[in-house]
């Protein structure tokens, strides 16, 4: 059975007056419908740049060098900006994780909703306020008519959240990618947008992409979670396999140091030295500076995700 | 951080803060303050409540964290504990004496005792300096006729203990990375050897791995300096590892004072509960959290009597006349709610 989303080997680049920068160095992941899919990594491993790519929202001088972004078959990486944008918003939507940057300040939200509507469908300006009307009310916004008239400002952060994901809703699409969607919020505001975001995917079988650092947030929202290290996946699998007993050392020391599993006061654990610059990226394991396993072949050889006993798929040479 | 217990129990009050209040006004211009009321123009002042008679004490030794979400008002409480905003009212005193109404000049020898480390290591270090330069500026002007030799060893002491190569005391903080620069604030922060150190979310921009070594000094420099934190975060997996005490703000008001193993283990506020049971944590699937009801209220126009019960589901008649006072439990946690004191099913 094919995939509903299925990213195959996709490398990303920019180009820049020194060379070619590779931000995402072949990575390959699937999603299906009503799937929940969570990846995480540290500022600068790729992970938001990776839902960029799916969209085909790479900024200049970014841009994809190999791979394919396959969406119920088609070839997303190279379509034509014109049906790309059939697509994007439409079968595909993406949010922000700043939600005061993404509504536009000087209108209203009805204004953009309709906006959106209209921009792939062929509707009156009533029949999209209706549509409207129905997803601020699935996302849980009190008084939707009175609100549909307001602007930006005249909501609270999390209020502001919603109405995105209730804008990303409109056209009923089949994924859903949220880019750090609650990294702005308080954490009660996040708990609701995260049960919000898991009730949306059951009930209308959408697959979700998640792209975190919080790793507590990936393992009670997704199912199924990618960990990404300098622009390659280096663990994947289930969520509960990857969170409870890491295989990578990486995720295993990023496990580790999380304050909370210890007693109070003890020293948390720490990995040594930092994340690799792009420009900079070690040969062999991109990780092997700051791995305590590590062994000559590290030092050389690029590690493959290989399957472990586990059932997931890790990338290490010690495994 | 709880290294001394013994500390902690002599309870030498380091900071005491008395019943403080700030607000900001925030009604702008005299034109902008008149407005039409039943056909006449009024001049209407517009206040945002930040604080409101919070009432705290510090002792030596410990790690007091001041937990609450976006605007209930814990940085500027760690402002005016620090002299940075004069309190509306209320009263500070450190080690006895008190520091809230201070001139300038008869504020600077607090100064040197109490530091500050705040949140955005790319905004807190001034980019035309370099790291030599940052770390020198304090020693200078507080120690005038330090030597320039004890201030140069003094400054390579400083680098080392927080872990960064003295080799690079003449690079610019664009050269370094994010948790590079909060071990430099840090740094800059411990160089007049203080005895209390606010630290104003000095995690929260920082990427876990590089969270973990920042808590980790953090917690080493208290411990090899005897150091008292006031600690003021939203991360409460950060405030469960590092805190001996947690303060609970709401709304500028403080709801709950307890143990951090009381406050985890049995809290008794419901914004506390509500707040515990957000936190997502590795390897729970299923969310339990309950659900508050509402939005958080404006500090602008504070609700009437306690000021969480338009989102609080034991909330009644009295809970919206009457300002809850704070309750002793029996294990020592301090606790402003009228269901607590009234013992009301909250199961």
């Amino acid at each position: 059975m094919s995939h509903l989303l299925e990213v195959q080997d996709l490398k990303v680049k920019f180009a820049l007056r020194f060379g070619d920068l590779t931000a995402i160095d072949g990575i390959s992941f699937t999603l299906d419908k009503g799937e929940r899919l969570g990846i995480v990594g540290e500022s600068g491993a790729g992970k938001s740049v990776t839902g960029f790519a799916i969209i085909n929202l790479l900024s200049k001088p970014g841009f994809i060098a190999e791979g394919k972004v396959l969406f119920k078959g088609q070839d997303l990486s190279t379509l034509p900006g014109r049906e790309m944008r059939k697509i994007r918003g439409n079968r595909i939507s993406m949010i922000f994780q700043d939600p005061m940057m993404t509504l536009n300040p000087v209108f209203t939200i009805g204004t953009q909703m309709v906006e959106t509507l209209k921009a792939h469908r062929n509707i009156t300006t009533q029949e999209a306020e209706k549509i409207a009307l129905e997803k601020l009310r699935k996302v849980h916004i009190p008084s939707p008519e009175k609100r549909l008239a307001q602007y930006p400002h005249e909501f609270s952060g999390g209020m502001r959240q919603r109405i995105i994901i209730a804008i990303s809703l409109l056209n009923d699409p089949a994924i859903i990618i949220a880019d750090e969607p609650t990294t702005a919020l308080d954490v009660t505001i996040q708990a609701e947008i995260m049960d919000l975001l898991q009730e949306l995917c059951q009930e209308e079988e959408m697959g979700l992409i998640l792209i975190t650092h919080d790793l507590g947030v990936v393992s009670q929202v997704t199912e199924k979670i990618a960990v990404m290290y300098a622009g390659k996946i280096i663990e994947t699998g289930d969520t509960q396999t990857v969170v409870t007993d890491p295989s990578h050392p990486y995720t295993r020391g990023l496990i580790k140091s999380l304050p909370g599993a210890l007693k109070t006061g003890e020293k948390l654990y720490q990995i040594p030295g930092m994340m690799p610059n792009l420009t900079a990226i070690p040969p062999g394991c991109a990780f092997n500076p700051r791995c305590n396993l590590k062994d000559e072949i590290c030092l050389k050889e690029v590690p493959l995700l290989k399957r472990t006993e586990k059932g997931i798929m890790a990338a290490c040479h010690m495994i | 951080m709880p290294y001394d217990i013994e500390a902690m129990n002599n309870n030498t009050p380091i900071l005491t803060i008395k019943n403080v209040v700030k607000h900001f006004d925030i009604s702008g211009g005299l034109l902008d303050q008149l407005k039409l009321k039943n056909g006449r123009i009024v001049r209407e002042k517009t206040t945002v409540k930040a604080v409101n008679d919070v009432s705290l004490t510090i002792n030596k030794g410990e790690t007091l964290s001041v937990v609450g979400e976006s605007g209930c008002g814990k940085s500027t409480l760690a402002r005016v504990v620090m002299g940075l905003y004069p309190p509306n009212a209320g009263e500070i005193y450190y080690k006895g004496d008190r520091i809230d109404h201070l001139t300038h000049k008869e504020m600077l020898p607090f100064r040197k005792k109490m530091q500050m480390i705040f949140q955005d290591p790319y905004a807190s270090l001034n980019p035309r300096k370099t790291v030599k330069q940052t770390l020198e500026e304090p020693l200078r002007f507080h120690n005038p006729k330090m030597s320039r030799t004890a201030i140069h060893d003094k400054i390579i002491s400083v680098m080392k203990q927080v872990g960064v190569d003295p080799a690079w005391s003449s690079r610019y903080p664009h050269e370094f990375s994010g948790g590079q620069r909060q071990r430099i604030s840090i740094a800059r922060a411990l160089i007049l050897d203080p005895d209390l150190i606010v630290a104003d979310e000095p995690v929260s921009a920082l990427d876990v791995s590089i969270q973990a070594q920042i808590l980790n000094l953090l917690m080493d420099a208290g411990r090899e300096r005897g150091l008292t934190y006031l600690f003021i975060t939203h991360d409460l997996s950060v405030v469960e590892h590092i805190s001996s005490r947690v303060a609970v703000m709401y709304l500028g008001t403080l709801c709950e004072l307890a143990k951090t193993e009381d406050l985890f283990a049995t809290p008794a506020h419901p914004y506390t509960r509500a707040l515990l049971s957000a936190i997502p944590r590795v390897g729970e699937t299923k969310p339990k959290n309950i659900k508050l009801k509402g939005e958080v209220p404006t500090p602008v126009n504070l609700p009437t009597g306690c000021v969480f019960h338009g989102r609080c589901v034991y909330a009644n008649e009295r809970c919206i006349n009457e300002v809850p006072k704070r309750t002793l439990l029996d294990n020592g946690t301090l606790v402003a709610c009228h269901a607590v004191e009234e013992n009301r099913d909250m199961d």
